[in-house]
């Protein structure tokens, strides 16, 4: 087994589909000979040829348009967003089509897509490089909506994805592309689309989050528990569906929670936890639920972004809060 | 200074608005009589379709419906010259293609009467559904488009949009990657001169919107869209020559939206009644029919019978849709995904018990 990032995992992941199914193909721009800008795709068209591998022109629109049409009829694209301020042109056709074919057509079309999107802040990145805007989309139905936030996790979950038979936003914190390497079998093992991932085991406070923020999230773990502080840290993989169940098993059992996201706060995607937990674990819970996230403000330019992003210290501040509340 | 790309755009027409020949080069098809009565008998039976729909929903029978009135012979033509395994990307006006390739009237009239099983249609299961956002339907077939070039399949996928609709970057994308890709694309632009309120002239300053195709390297041609020969001519050619590996093309048919553009809508504000007034005298059943009637392949009591069988036909239609059973409450969850997530479930049970209580 090779010790592999996150990146390499995807690589690994698409090679295996496309080795494995014919009708896989990936599309995107910088996708082909390039190996695409953050070399997700290296190698790819090598070993597929250019057709299944497909360097589109410039635009999203086509990208988006062109993958709903062949997912339609009987292909499974994975088309690259190449960063996550530029799906907007795509949106449209997401929504509008891909979301909802098999709907509008009673199940006699389905749209089988995966969108890879190199997501969020962190990297010193030029201006709309560095967007967390998975909340756009976990409100539309008939997405998938994922973020994965380990190698091993990465290439099980997008392998699901692919053979999902209905269209995955495939999110990828591209700050943890290559933090860590880890040892992923290419077995060809999926993950489940519809479960949170318990990191570790707390009973004094349960920290929610997904994405880049669980390296913040489990560093904030290992500094609580410095100070005797048990949290327990659960990795929402799975926005869309969410698995709640696995949060409101962690609230019985902690009474406190903390919800870390680096999308702008109103409406992000942890208010969606939140008002679960309000509905569902009012009772369970002997503090207010804490928020740590991205300011109701744009992602500055890199001269600031830090100071943007849920940093440890804040985390652990919002857990201690909750300790001291109840 | 040298010229470093110059280019023409050709207009197609063989029959003019009295039904008289102008070119004496008839294709194949339309030297046989039969087939000349049968594409009309079709247009035929759209208008007739067509104006019992816009009277069920005056009536309060039908929602918002978008009427086809004189787009027939252009969509007409269009169903006639695919096979069925091609795939047909329509807007939202092309009963003519697509009781062609087997939609039924009642299907039409469920989906305009708020029943999504209207988009389950009859037709070849391939097709994609009507298109309400503009021109997002031109990608989707270029998509497809792609899928056969990929898999090598011998298919050709068409779409259409109106002259509004070539404004929209979906439609320049799709025919930008037909011309990089050189796929089996056949892109036709039913300009009927008006996008809801919005005239032709204020879409664009191209001269023609068929020259829209050839920045995308595409072949392209006017057709008089209210002429059913030359509207099939064109068709047959753009799908034959994509469909052996050259390439996509352009068509724009020249038309006129003789309706409202749907029924929520009132052309009186916008439009002088002459310019209507004139456009019918260029309308397509009239012509195809001078025509016939010239060569004696049709006649007034031909027409007479027709007519009353459309009627007749349509009736059953129109009353298969209106005995349509409302689709159950928890349809609305039973095709969001393939497999309802256990949040839908909850969501599915909770609509099920207020239907009981």
């Amino acid at each position: 087994m090779a010790q592999i990032t996150l990146i390499e995992a995807l690589t690994m992941a698409m090679a295996h589909e496309m080795a494995r199914d014919p009708s896989v193909v990936v599309l995107g721009e910088d996708v082909g000979v390039n190996g695409g800008v953050f070399r997700a795709t290296a190698g790819l068209s090598e070993k597929f040829g250019p057709v299944r591998v497909l360097d589109t022109p410039l635009d999203e629109t086509t990208i988006a348009g062109i993958a709903v049409g062949m997912a339609a009829q009987g292909m499974k694209p994975i088309a690259e967003a190449q960063f996550d301020g530029f799906v907007y042109p795509m949106v449209d056709h997401i929504i509008c089509h891909a979301a909802r074919f098999r709907t509008r057509t009673r199940g006699r079309l389905t749209c089988p897509l995966v969108l890879r999107v190199p997501w969020g802040g962190g990297i010193r990145a030029p201006e709309h490089h560095s967007e967390a805007n998975e909340s756009i989309f976990t409100n539309v139905p008939g997405l998938r909506v994922v973020m994965p936030s380990s190698p091993s996790r990465a290439y099980g979950m997008l392998l699901a994805a692919i053979r999902d038979p209905d269209p995955v936003i495939f999110f990828e914190p591209k700050r943890i592309y290559r933090q860590y390497k880890e040892e992923v079998a290419d077995d060809g093992e999926a993950l489940p689309l519809d479960v949170c991932f318990v990191l570790r085991d707390g009973s004094d406070v349960t920290l929610v989050t997904w994405g880049a923020q669980v390296k913040e999230t489990l560093e904030a773990a290992d500094a609580l528990a410095k100070e005797g502080i048990s949290a327990e840290v659960i990795d929402v993989a799975t926005l869309k569906p969410l698995d709640f169940d696995t949060i409101h098993e962690s609230v019985k059992k902690t009474g406190r929670c903390v919800i870390v996201h680096e999308a702008p706060r109103t409406a992000g995607f942890g208010a969606e936890v939140a008002a679960r937990l309000a509905e569902h674990a009012m009772y369970d819970l002997v503090a207010p639920v804490e928020r740590v996230t991205g300011y109701d403000t744009h992602i500055p330019l890199f001269r600031l972004e830090m100071k943007y992003l849920p940093s440890v210290e804040r985390i652990v501040a919002a857990a201690k809060r909750t300790l001291a509340a109840g | 200074m040298s010229i470093a790309a110059s280019f023409e755009i050709e207009y197609l027409q063989y029959l003019d608005p009295e039904g008289k020949l102008v070119r004496n080069d008839l294709p194949e098809f339309a030297r046989d009589p039969k087939q000349l009565v049968e594409l009309y008998k079709t247009m035929s039976f759209v208008r007739v379709f067509d104006s019992k729909a816009v009277a069920l929903q005056r009536t309060g029978k039908l929602g918002t419906y978008a009427s086809c009135l004189g787009h027939e012979a252009a969509h007409v033509a269009i169903g006639s010259a695919m096979h069925i395994d091609d795939v047909f990307a329509p807007m939202y006006r092309e009963y003519g293609a697509q009781f062609v390739r087997g939609v039924k009237p009642r299907e039409v009239l469920m989906y305009w009467g708020g029943d999504e099983r209207g988009n389950d249609f009859s037709g070849p299961a391939h097709d994609f559904p009507w298109c309400v956002p503009i021109a997002t339907q031109c990608l989707h077939a270029a998509g497809a488009a792609m899928a056969f070039k990929i898999r090598k399949e011998p298919r050709v996928a068409v779409s259409v949009v109106g002259d509004g609709g070539s404004s929209k970057a979906d439609f320049y994308s799709a025919i930008n990657m037909a011309g990089a890709q050189t796929l089996p694309y056949v892109s036709v632009i039913v300009n009927n001169q008006w996008a809801i309120s919005v005239p032709r002239s204020a879409q664009t300053g191209a001269k023609t919107l068929a020259q829209k195709g050839i920045a995308a390297g595409l072949e392209c041609l006017q057709v008089d869209g209210n002429d059913l020969i030359a509207m099939r001519t064109a068709m047959d050619y753009a799908i034959k020559r994509a469909r052996h590996g050259h390439g996509g093309m352009v068509i724009e048919a020249v038309t006129y939206r003789l309706s409202d553009h749907t029924t929520a809508d009132d052309a009186r504000r916008y439009r002088p009644d002459g310019e209507v007034k004139a456009a019918w005298e260029r309308e397509p059943l009239k012509r195809l029919r001078n025509y016939l009637l010239a060569q004696k392949a049709w006649s007034d009591k031909h027409e007479e019978a027709w007519k009353a069988e459309c009627e007749r036909i349509v009736d059953i239609e129109v009353n298969a849709y209106l005995e349509t059973k409302v689709q159950p409450v928890e349809a609305m969850f039973d095709f969001v995904y393939a497999e309802l997530p256990v949040d839908l479930q909850e969501q599915r049970a909770q609509v099920l018990a207020l239907e009981k209580r």
